[in-house]
């Protein structure tokens, strides 16, 4: 029999509908998988087995009973604890927000429930998504399955962890700045950030307003596109929320044709910052896209070299306002000074937010303060605005002659667990071909490209806003021809983890 | 003013005070230098653009996006209050917000 919980999410949804496997099965599949292996990977922080299977059973019921389900209906997917839950605690890997229990669901969440996809838990990130390695949560680092000793990418190590360790087939991300894309280029699977505003945040708990997205976390690209399509559209409950049709991401994944697609390899997102490993992973896949009749061009984004210099003043701002709500007094810790009598309130949320936030946190929410305060404001927040603006124009000029730009998602493949805590710019560096996307809004894909030193590789792919159906066709494609060369897919390659009794 | 990247032990205290975090003097210490490379990094923005260069503070541009004024069910006081770290009569209890003297 198939084992479940290596199924892509598509194959689940067939054996589903045709009622081989019940929901039931493919649930405890992935909550035993979790048992056997999340004591190594510790991809979650909460799992939700109880309410997993009642929301399988319930699936199964309406499915015997003959209702109209939704092509996910029964498939389990890992949810980013970035996102509220309710009734699960949802900490977004910080420590002061620790036992807390959401009285509300995320958009996202919602939809996810109506479609009638049981979840299985709350997966680990760093602290409030600040981070490029999941080292920065409050509980612990995450460790990437294809070696235990090396990071899995972050903020959302744990979500591309859970789906690259056959935990979970589907998992929820959160992309401020590359926090999908980088941990599915060094975990060997699929990662989407839609276009800014495709997909609802209501619920999230936000870092950077002008730059978080939700998105899929998937093996396959297809799966992928099956996910996006039940969260993607409009919510009023978000006034960032898009009011315009969602693409047909589905029918663009199963499409997979690169023939005159013209592409755009970035040369400002390549070079002798990059990993040699990856870089020769990415002229394979160019010429693989090329011989599979893309028309492929160089083109120049030269704003892109500040990019990572506007990001790191526009995040720290729009944090330190977003953070203020940790005040200690209607949620979350409370830990007064110790040596105050009757400490006021301003001095309770001082003690609280230093016994509370963790280094990254604080660091980037006194850069942001600084960049903000009275003197500074228009030399470094109002300058990375504009710097915005060029990088905006920079896509705007060349998707008049391409319809998606390619590069490596991350210069590096993973590295050991601490290599980087201690210096946080080259933690940053990390980001330098996923931030783009970001301050523009454009969507964009991390798709595997092969192996280096036995580690993976991603390549991206940019598009306009709007048109993230064009990152299916096109990481669909690459997909394929890579899974021609390799008899499979990439992750199929991961070696076997061990499994606890 | 921000031609350096120096940034001081006094001011970094100042923004943490902004900022409402209680450091103590070892993550002062710290934080300084971690600042003091960052702001070496970032500073180039303020050569790269001039006063002509429209701000973007938003990837789309929205203005004043409403919905419809309709009533909702909301959360009760109980689920609003369940997180709170303590609570009385229905509301947040907070320690004291204004000076003794």
């Amino acid at each position: 029999m198939t084992d479940l919980t290596r199924a892509t999410a598509a194959h689940l949804s067939e054996l589903l509908a045709k009622g081989d496997v019940s929901s039931r099965e493919v649930t405890q599949a992935s909550l035993d998988r979790i048992a056997a292996v999340d004591g190594e990977i510790h991809a979650f922080l909460q799992v939700s087995a109880d309410s997993a299977l009642e929301s399988a059973d319930a699936v199964d019921a309406a499915r015997a009973a003959g209702e109209t389900l939704a092509p996910l209906a029964g498939v389990p997917i890992a949810v980013k604890d970035a996102l509220a839950t309710r009734g699960i605690p949802t900490t977004s890997g910080a420590k002061i927000l620790e036992g807390w229990v959401p009285p509300y669901d995320a958009t996202v969440v919602e939809r996810l429930k109506a479609a009638g996809m049981p979840i299985l838990g709350k997966t680990n990130l760093d602290e409030f998504a600040m981070g490029s390695s999941t080292e920065h949560s409050a509980y612990g680092p995450t460790r990437n399955p294809w070696d235990t000793n090396v990071i899995p990418g972050g903020s959302g190590g744990g979500s591309a962890a859970a789906v690259a360790a056959f935990e979970a087939p589907l998992a929820i991300g959160s992309d401020t700045g590359g926090s999908i894309r980088q941990p599915a280029a060094v975990t060997g699977t699929v990662g989407i950030k839609p276009t800014y505003g495709g997909v609802s945040r209501y619920g999230l708990i936000a870092l950077a307003s002008s730059l978080d997205q939700i998105g899929p976390v998937s093996r396959t690209v297809l799966d992928a596109a099956l996910l996006h399509e039940v969260i993607a559209g409009h919510d009023p409950r978000d006034s960032t929320s898009l009011n315009q049709p969602v693409p047909d991401i589905v029918a663009a994944a199963k499409r997979a044709d690169l023939n005159g697609v013209r592409i755009g390899i970035v040369k400002e997102l390549g070079g002798d910052g990059f990993d040699p490993g990856v870089r020769a992973r990415f002229d394979e896949a160019v010429a693989l896209v090329t011989a599979a009749g893309a028309d492929v061009v160089e083109v120049s984004c030269p704003s892109f070299v500040h990019a990572l210099a506007a990001y790191y003043l526009v995040l720290p701002s729009e944090a330190s306002s977003n953070l203020a709500k940790f005040d200690a007094m209607r949620f979350g810790l409370r830990q007064g000074p110790e040596d105050v009598s009757a400490p006021s309130a301003e001095e309770v949320m001082a003690s609280t937010r230093d016994a509370g936030f963790g280094d990254e946190v604080k660091r980037r929410l006194i850069l942001g303060t600084y960049a903000l305060s009275s003197g500074y404001y228009d030399a470094y927040y109002g300058s990375a605005q504009k710097v915005r603006t060029l990088i905006a124009q920079d896509f705007d000029r060349v998707f008049a002659d391409v319809d998606v730009l390619m590069s490596p998602t991350a210069p590096t493949p993973a590295w050991p667990l601490g290599a980087k805590l201690d210096d946080p710019m080259a933690m940053y560096l990390q980001d330098i071909a996923t931030i783009p996307a970001n301050l523009a809004g454009i969507p964009g894909i991390s798709v595997p490209a092969g192996l280096t030193d036995g580690l993976p590789v991603g390549v991206q792919f940019l598009a306009p806003a709007m048109a993230d159906d064009r990152l299916y066709n096109a990481g669909a494609a690459l997909e394929r021809l890579l899974a021609q060369q390799w008899g499979g897919y990439l992750i199929e390659q991961a070696p076997e983890l061990e499994v606890a009794r | 003013m921000t031609e350096s990247s120096q940034i001081t032990r006094q001011e970094v205290a100042h923004v943490a005070n902004l900022a409402r975090i209680q450091l103590t003097d070892a993550e002062l210490d710290h934080l300084r230098s971690d600042l003091a490379a960052i702001l070496e990094h970032v500073k180039v923005v303020q050569s790269v653009v001039d006063a002509d260069t429209p701000a973007m503070s938003h990837p789309v541009p929205v203005t004043n996006v409403f919905r419809e004024d309709v009533a909702t069910p909301g959360l009760t006081a109980e689920e609003a209050l369940a997180g709170a770290p303590e609570s009385e009569e229905q509301r947040f209890l907070v320690p004291r917000i204004l000076g003794e003297d």
